[in-house]
């Protein structure tokens, strides 16, 4: 089992002060994956993350890196190389020389570090930036310069630290695609961290949600989206409906008084249970055909569908169609069995942290 | 429109001190190139700067030089760690530090110097203390180690804030990210934190050594009568002997000394953080 595990986290507490950040946290990332973990704002994320660079220290548990235990090694002597937030470039260099940085410290050649600069400049296309300073860069130029400082050293592992959080949308999106090719012509490790969403699922190969410092799902984003194992999950990918249902025996959920078939197992006989719909996994069908009736109370164009709220059984359903459904119309609702997921109610201390906290 | 009229008359705001400038600071400047570059007669000359080079003058002017060079040293080798550490360690009491530091600029600058003339002279209060403990004394005042604790002494808060700072704007990424590409803590010293604090450096060298180079308050207190600063000629020449001509001359000198080692410090400051302290 061990031999793809590139780098393993075991048991990593870490408080600050008072405030405990990460509470007995296990993860491990295999070779050549993408990874992210995302999250709201103070999910332990970054923490995480800079444990892993070598920024911060845990107050307990291990950091094993290709089976060696690298918890007390200082970010220098460590084989990765991070990409900080806000590019954290050296000011007072030229490109070439902020990109030529870890390469000197190493005692390459003069031969390799120009060689190294032109191809690292030519895989962020940046040709020609050598002799101009960081501050006459934009935003997204600076952050390739970043990412290009830090590949040049042959990095086992990339850790970005929200890379793209200080651009805006189109540049942000150019940048994902950029990040993936990167990721595949490299072919080293990627750790991720972001609080988008969209970002993760777009660009991961395994995501990993988190909040208030414990790990909540781990998957790959089909997955997570699909599947979500509880609500906090549910709600922070995506849109959702989440609903606080019975399940009745096996392949039968009872949802607001009006019974639907599911394809879930196992979850015993009239169980609470917190399912989970997707706004576009529901079906607005005439009054007669629906499983449930309810009233158009709003609606918004947004482009490829419209978002509408119906209310039916007492609750507002998030639905997303592009068929039109005018405000006051009656519908029916219907919800196709491989489109309601089934969560477990929290029980547990490890799963009150799911609760959502807006 | 009517914001228009506003930003106009906002203009006239810079007045008072426009009168100021004018009054106080390029008046006087006009009258020492007059009086230093003319005789008594009213020819133009330039036999007042040439003054320099009579031996008194250039010594005293040498001797300004080495002091001011010797205490901005010193200040600099007692501010930067202090700097360094003050912004490492982050401390809530950190600006209680800084007030310390900064608490001596509060009370008056003649009143310090004249405090350490009572505390250094032979008959003073470090004296009195090492005779309690039967311990050899020293004889301290008049000699130009008195003066250079004497600008060390007023001059040190001038080098610890600009280099302060300065280092508490170096975005902490950023030393991490020179760790992150193999930099030990030394190498991150050396080639990210001390170039990009350099700006403060230079700030504080100016503060320090400009203020040392010119004085004569604090040579005349601490140096007694034999120790003659350029400061102290200039300061003669105008007070004593009334020789507006030659004070006006030797003045012009010390002012292209100054000039030159801003325009030398200034070539390094790149970043310029410390052109708002001036």
């Amino acid at each position: 089992m061990t031999d793809n595990k590139l780098i393993n986290l075991v048991n990593i507490s870490k408080s600050f002060g008072d405030t405990l950040v990460l509470d007995n946290l296990n993860l491990y990332i295999r070779e050549n994956e993408f990874v992210t973990l995302l999250g709201p704002s103070g999910c332990g994320k970054t923490t995480t993350l800079r444990i892993i660079g070598g920024f911060e220290s845990p107050n307990q548990g291990q950091v094993i890196f290709k089976g060696t235990d690298i918890t007390k090694l200082p970010p220098n002597e460590r084989q990765l190389n991070t990409v900080f937030q806000k590019y954290a470039l050296f000011t007072h260099m030229t490109i070439a020389e902020n990109i030529a940085f870890g390469l000197k410290i190493k005692k390459k050649s003069k031969a390799y570090i120009l060689d190294k600069i032109s191809y690292a400049l030519k895989l962020v296309n940046l040709d020609g930036f050598e002799d101009r300073m960081p501050d006459s860069l934009s935003g997204g130029q600076q952050q390739r310069i970043a990412i290009a400082r830090a590949i040049v050293n042959e990095p086992k592992v990339l850790l970005l630290d929200e890379p793209l959080g200080a651009l805006d949308l189109k540049l942000r999106q150019d940048m994902q695609y950029e990040l993936i090719r990167l990721k595949n012509e490299l072919g080293i490790t990627f750790v991720y961290v972001t609080h988008d969403q969209e970002e993760a699922l777009t660009m991961s190969d395994t995501i990993v949600v988190m909040n208030q410092g414990y790990i909540q799902q781990i998957g790959t984003p089909e997955h997570i989206y699909n599947e979500p194992e509880n609500a906090f999950v549910a709600d922070f990918i995506g849109d959702s409906n989440i609903i606080a249902s019975t399940f009745v025996e096996d392949k039968r959920v009872n949802i607001l008084g009006a019974d639907f078939s599911c394809v879930d197992i196992g979850f015993g006989r009239n169980q609470p249970v917190d399912v989970v719909i997707r706004p576009e996994d529901i079906d607005l069908v005439k009054p007669e055909e629906g499983t449930i009736t309810g009233r158009v109370t709003s609606l918004l164009f947004k482009g490829v569908h419209y978002e509408m709220e119906v209310m039916a059984n007492g609750r507002e359903w998030l639905i997303h169609s592009t068929d039109l459904c005018p405000v006051g119309s009656e519908v029916g609702i219907h919800v196709d069995p491989y489109d309601i997921q089934i969560m477990k109610k929290p029980e547990s201390e490890d799963e009150q942290a799911t609760i959502i906290s807006e | 429109m009517k914001r228009k009229i506003n930003f106009v008359n906002i203009k006239w705001l810079s007045f008072p001190y426009l009168l100021w400038m004018a009054g106080f600071i390029i008046i006087p400047l006009i009258m020492i190139f007059f009086y230093g570059l003319s005789s008594e007669k009213g020819n133009l000359t330039i036999e007042n700067i040439k003054l320099i080079l009579d031996p008194v003058n250039r010594k005293a002017l040498v001797l300004s030089l080495l002091l001011s060079v010797i205490s901005t040293i010193i200040c600099l080798i007692l501010a930067y760690p202090l700097a360094l550490i003050l912004n490492r360690t982050k401390l809530k009491s950190n600006s209680f530090i800084l007030l310390i530091i900064i608490l001596p600029m509060w009370m008056n600058f003649l009143l310090r110097t004249i405090a350490w003339q009572n505390i250094l002279e032979r008959t003073g209060v470090l004296n009195g203390m090492l005779k309690l403990l039967h311990l050899p004394t020293l004889n301290i005042i008049n000699t130009p180690g008195a003066i250079i604790l004497g600008m060390v002494y007023n001059f040190l808060p001038f080098m610890i804030l600009p280099i302060y700072n300065v280092l508490i704007k170096i975005d902490q990424d950023v030393v991490n990210a020179a760790r992150d590409l193999g930099a030990n803590s030394l190498q991150t010293f050396g080639k990210i934190i001390l170039p990009l604090s350099m700006p403060g450096v230079l700030s504080g060298i100016t503060m320090v050594f400009v203020p040392s180079l010119t004085t004569f308050v604090i040579s005349t207190i601490l140096g007694g009568s034999k120790i003659v600063l350029i400061g102290n000629v200039i300061e003669q020449q105008f007070l004593k002997l009334g020789n507006w001509h030659t004070g006006s001359g030797l003045s012009l000198v010390l002012m292209i000394f100054i000039l030159f080692s801003m325009a030398v410090l200034s070539k390094y400051d790149k970043g310029s953080e410390g052109d708002n302290l001036w």
